[in-house]
């Protein structure tokens, strides 16, 4: 058997890597990826400790997260689709150069 | 043996998740993003959550992915590309402050205790997700439900050319 925290240190890394993605990337649909990227390590913790504690829930949770994740690429995506329609490019310091 | 799978498939994600934010091109992005789903779903195999693996690869690989790929091809490959800039010691800050978020987290982890896993429970998984998502969990499943709608509608509005009258 897997030790939990093994499990629990690669989500930890995927989330982080996402946070990282966020941060440095400028194109706005590359981080939408790695908002998906964080939300998919925090799925991966819960059903960790739904698995390390017996119970279902944590995998219920983990279908709803799905759920919300889902309608958040929709409408992200229909907004960088009318960003471009109106700026013409998905960088984000081109849209608000600071 | 389980441990052997657990490590490939958790060199694999760890791999693709860096691919999705080291490429450049954004098609490339969203194909290691593919790759790393896949390698979760295995992951949540192992752990015993073959319904919540099930949903991984039909919403996030099947559904999730290809909307990024078809937004990618819509709007044009060269629109979504970045132009390279100077913007290093950005990156190297966004670095610095990601390792800073790991080694905390990972540092909580290892301060608490280990626990054992609890015994397999013998009913089938799908079934048991099903009676609790329609009984304890009922209300966020519906309020889900409500998420879903509201974002159809939201993505049908913002992506309308021009708003009639």
């Amino acid at each position: 058997m897997v030790p939990a925290s093994y499990y629990l240190i690669l989500a930890a890394i995927l989330f982080v890597l996402g946070g990282i993605g966020v941060l440095i990337r400028r194109s706005a649909l590359v981080m939408l990826m790695s908002v998906e990227l964080m939300l998919a390590g925090a799925n991966l913790t819960l059903v960790t400790y739904s698995r390390f504690l017996g119970k279902v829930d944590g995998q219920a949770f983990a279908f709803l997260v799905m759920a919300v994740a889902a309608a958040e690429v929709a409408v992200g995506l229909a907004i960088a689709v009318s960003l471009v329609r109106h700026k013409d490019t998905t960088d984000v310091d081109e849209i608000d150069p600071c | 043996m389980e441990l052997v799978v657990f490590l490939i498939l958790a060199v694999l994600a760890v791999v693709s998740g860096a691919g999705v934010i080291a490429q450049r091109s954004a098609t490339r992005s969203a194909l290691f993003l593919l790759a790393c789903f896949c390698c979760l779903a295995g992951l949540f195999i192992l752990l015993n959550a073959q319904f919540v693996a099930l949903a991984q690869v039909i919403v996030y690989a099947g559904a999730i992915v290809v909307l990024f790929l078809f937004v990618v091809l819509l709007i044009g490959i060269e629109r979504v590309a970045e132009k390279p800039g100077p913007r290093k010691s950005e990156r190297v800050a966004g670095i610095l402050l990601g390792a800073m978020l790991l080694v905390g987290i990972v540092w909580a982890i290892l301060a608490t205790k280990g626990s054992t896993a609890a015994p397999l429970s013998r009913a089938d998984n799908v079934r048991e997700i099903g009676q609790l998502l329609l009984s304890g969990w009922a209300i966020p499943f519906e309020m889900a439900a409500v998420v879903l709608l509201v974002a159809i509608v939201g993505a049908a509005v913002l992506a309308k050319k021009r708003l009639e009258g």
